[in-house]
């Protein structure tokens, strides 16, 4: 299940959602909005996605870990639109029968998130810029 | 042909709005991009975007269909 939200996550409920008789372990991970970037100072992000396109391929990824790894369930949901330092912008959770897999499944989600699905990080910085980040994590100028 | 155009983070910016709808001569995702970087003052090169065509990611050599939506894709951040 991959989601894209633009309410706040509700990390504990997705977790009770990961049990099941099966399971001997459960990794999450949580990614969270820091106030730093790069050596600037960041007072706040926007996440914009397409979103269609987002949902299919963050599906593909979560499919594909279920292919690759001896896992019982995974999820995960992105935040879209405005968050404040602290807030959680992604989270993943995996349960499976050994930590492992759930370790490893869970590292591959988040890693092939962040290289493939099409969602985009608006830094708005302490000195009143802001810039659209690429791979490079560098601000593209023009952002505004 | 008539397209509907997407757009994305820093090109959103650049052109001033999500989505566009354009009349073109271009008959490829390429020639349509290099078009549409002409008229908005896009920094990057094609070579640095990925391409969806009606919902999924497409070649840039794709050829293009009358009201096909077409968005042109920056490199992603999410995470």
């Amino acid at each position: 299940m991959f989601v894209l939200s633009d309410r706040p996550i509700d990390a504990a409920a997705l977790t009770r959602a990961l049990a099941h008789a099966a399971a001997g372990a459960c990794v999450t991970f949580e990614g969270w909005v820091r106030d730093h970037n790069a050596g600037r100072a960041v007072r706040a992000l926007d996440y914009q996605a397409y979103e269609p396109l987002a949902g299919r391929e963050g599906a593909r990824v979560l499919a594909e870990a279920m292919q690759q790894f001896a896992i019982v369930d995974i999820r995960c949901v992105h935040r879209t639109g405005a968050l404040a330092i602290g807030d959680l912008a992604v989270w993943v959770g995996v349960s499976a029968a050994h930590r492992d897999a759930a370790f490893a499944a869970c590292r591959y989600v988040i890693d092939e998130v962040k290289k493939r699905v099409p969602i985009w990080k608006n830094e708005h910085y302490a000195d009143g810029e802001s810039g659209w980040l690429h791979p490079d994590n560098t601000p593209v100028a023009g952002g505004a | 042909m008539r397209y509907r155009v997407l757009y994305f983070a820093s090109l959103r910016d650049a052109a001033g709005c999500d989505a566009e709808e354009v009349g073109s001569a271009s008959r490829d995702a390429r020639a349509l991009y290099d078009e549409l970087r002409g008229r908005h003052g896009f920094t990057l090169s094609a070579e640095r975007l990925r391409v969806a065509v009606n919902g999924e990611f497409a070649e840039w050599s794709r050829t293009l269909s009358d009201d096909d939506e077409v968005a042109f894709l920056p490199p992603v951040s999410g995470g």
